[in-house]
């Protein structure tokens, strides 16, 4: 099958989006991390984050999924599904942990935790797998995976899920071209279906490609952010200005 | 067969050797009891090889108390160990510190209290269990949980570091974390079992408290080699050794094996 032909089935179930972040502040060892940071995740555009090293992009991300709480201020889900909004978000680390079993286990496990079973789930199983073309490679060992089809196992189990949110942390540090091509078309594959994507990158390249709009962090604040033709064509502030032109040196 | 006559022809040929050179120096008392020692291996030695019907007895009633008891720690300290590593409760650090300190439970103390428990006055004297392999089978258990409880809340609370950010992901609750992390430590975790096995067939004092090392009822090899030792009787002492050292390589040899073959194959 083409992947880049196949249509997910529309998520079920009430929108959890858009989702706000009301001056969100978070904090490790008195070190302030995220500092009041403000904006809204809408519905359709694949929003990308965007920042130097150190910026906070991670910790972003983590208090967006829910795995951080944030110090002071609120990460708010307000579509009528909120309530399930748990349920209705995945998340690809950057270094993502494989279950010790196989490949199709691996999101067969992240099935079953939804209470999927039977021929339902091993039908998503194969249709997950198949997406990010793992078919073949079912019933290896997910640890002898190769980095890059590590990566990509990690995309078919969040996606298998059927989230309407998907963040994606630095999904292709690391990788080669071909791999991060690879992962590249699988994350337009998602969104395509209907699945907002929140991700961080530092590959500006991976950006331009990905990105419908940015959000810039720098310090723990977010200085900057818009549509991504606008910041990549003229950045409005001297951070981002400064970021554009540091990697693009580099 | 033969190749065992050979090696415990050779131990004997060795003591001799000792007894001699010991003769020049300590004439009499040393040489006499190496001699005894190389008596005592040779007969031991051929006692196992003619699987003699004492010792098999004593072996398999050994190995069913150790293994049931193994069996049923295992069921119980797994699962209380992967709770205590994922669980957060007030006490939890006291909870862990003496579990680890009850990994060193003297037998006899656990023997005794077993007794108490099962003896015609104690909580428990209705169903009649002391001086069965059942009361065995509790005290070995008893001794058991501890160490594999402890060693496997190590192994799972290292998981669930490694873990605890991509399962809180996909929405797994410590309840569902559970199983999973000790299917995931699987390998790690025979070790922890093995230790326990390890301790259950070794030890003396609690099987012979609530045992009573009856013979052909609850005699088993760490209590036949107490008793015969002290008898003075060192032949089947010395077989009863033999093969406990033996049995303890053959289970963790085929443990490691085991581990191995499904580690390939799992990843």
């Amino acid at each position: 099958m083409n992947r880049m032909t196949i249509r997910a089935t529309p998520a079920a179930g009430a929108a959890i989006l858009p989702c706000a972040l009301d001056a969100v502040s978070f904090e490790a060892g008195g070190k302030p991390l995220i500092d009041r940071v403000s904006a809204r995740l809408e519905a359709g555009p694949r929003t990308v984050v965007l920042g130097p090293n150190g910026a906070g992009k991670t910790t972003l991300l983590r208090l967006c999924h829910g795995l951080l709480r944030p110090s002071a201020g609120a990460v708010r889900w307000l579509g009528p599904g909120a309530g399930a909004a748990a349920r209705r978000q995945a998340m690809v680390f950057q270094t993502p942990m494989m279950l010790r079993r196989s490949v199709a286990a691996n999101v067969a496990y992240a099935l079953a935790v939804r209470g999927l079973r039977g021929a339902a789930r091993r039908m998503r199983v194969a249709r997950a797998l198949d997406r990010v073309g793992l078919a073949g490679a079912a019933a290896r060992p997910a640890r002898a995976l190769s980095t890059s089809e590590r990566q990509r196992l990690a995309l078919a189990r969040a996606w298998a899920t059927e989230p309407e949110v998907l963040f994606l942390d630095e999904p292709t540090a690391n990788l080669d071209p071909a791999a991060t091509r690879a992962i590249e078309t699988a994350i337009e594959a998602v969104a395509r279906a209907g699945v907002k994507i929140v991700m961080t990158t530092h590959d500006l390249g991976q950006a331009r490609r990905l990105a419908d709009e940015v959000l810039f962090l720098h310090q723990g604040r977010l200085v900057e952010r818009g549509p991504a033709d606008a910041f990549f064509a003229g950045p409005r502030t001297a951070e981002a200005a400064a970021f554009l032109e540091g990697a693009l040196t580099w | 067969m033969c190749v065992y006559a050979h090696i415990f022809q050779k131990l004997h040929i060795y003591g001799n050797f000792v007894q001699s050179t010991h003769e020049i120096a300590l004439p009499i008392v040393p040489g006499a009891a190496m001699n005894e020692l190389g008596e005592a291996l040779l007969r031991a030695g051929a006692m196992i090889t003619a699987l003699d019907a004492d010792l098999v007895e004593i072996v398999v009633l050994s190995l069913r108390v150790s293994l049931t008891a193994v069996a049923l720690a295992a069921a119980i300290g797994l699962p209380v160990g992967a709770a205590l590593a994922l669980g957060r409760f007030p006490g939890r650090g006291i909870a862990v510190v003496l579990l680890n300190a009850m990994m060193g439970l003297p037998p006899v103390v656990v023997g005794l209290i077993v007794y108490l428990m099962l003896s015609r006055s104690g909580p428990f004297g209705v169903f009649g269990l002391l001086f069965t392999p059942a009361a065995m089978i509790v005290a070995q258990c008893l001794l058991v949980i501890p160490i594999i409880a402890a060693l496997t809340r190590q192994v799972v609370e290292d998981l669930w570091e490694a873990y605890a950010e991509q399962l809180r992901s996909l929405g797994v609750g410590p309840a569902r974390a559970v199983p999973t992390l000790l299917w995931d430590g699987r390998f790690t975790l025979v070790t922890a079992v093995l230790a326990g096995f390890g301790r259950a067939i070794a030890e003396v004092g609690a099987v012979m408290i609530v045992g009573g090392n009856i013979d052909h009822l609850t005699r088993v090899m760490t209590t036949a080699i107490a008793l015969e030792t002290s008898k003075g009787d060192l032949v089947l002492a010395l077989a009863l050794g033999a093969v406990l050292i033996a049995l303890s390589l053959i289970v963790n040899g085929a443990a490691q094996v085991l581990r191995e073959t499904a580690r390939a194959r799992a990843g």
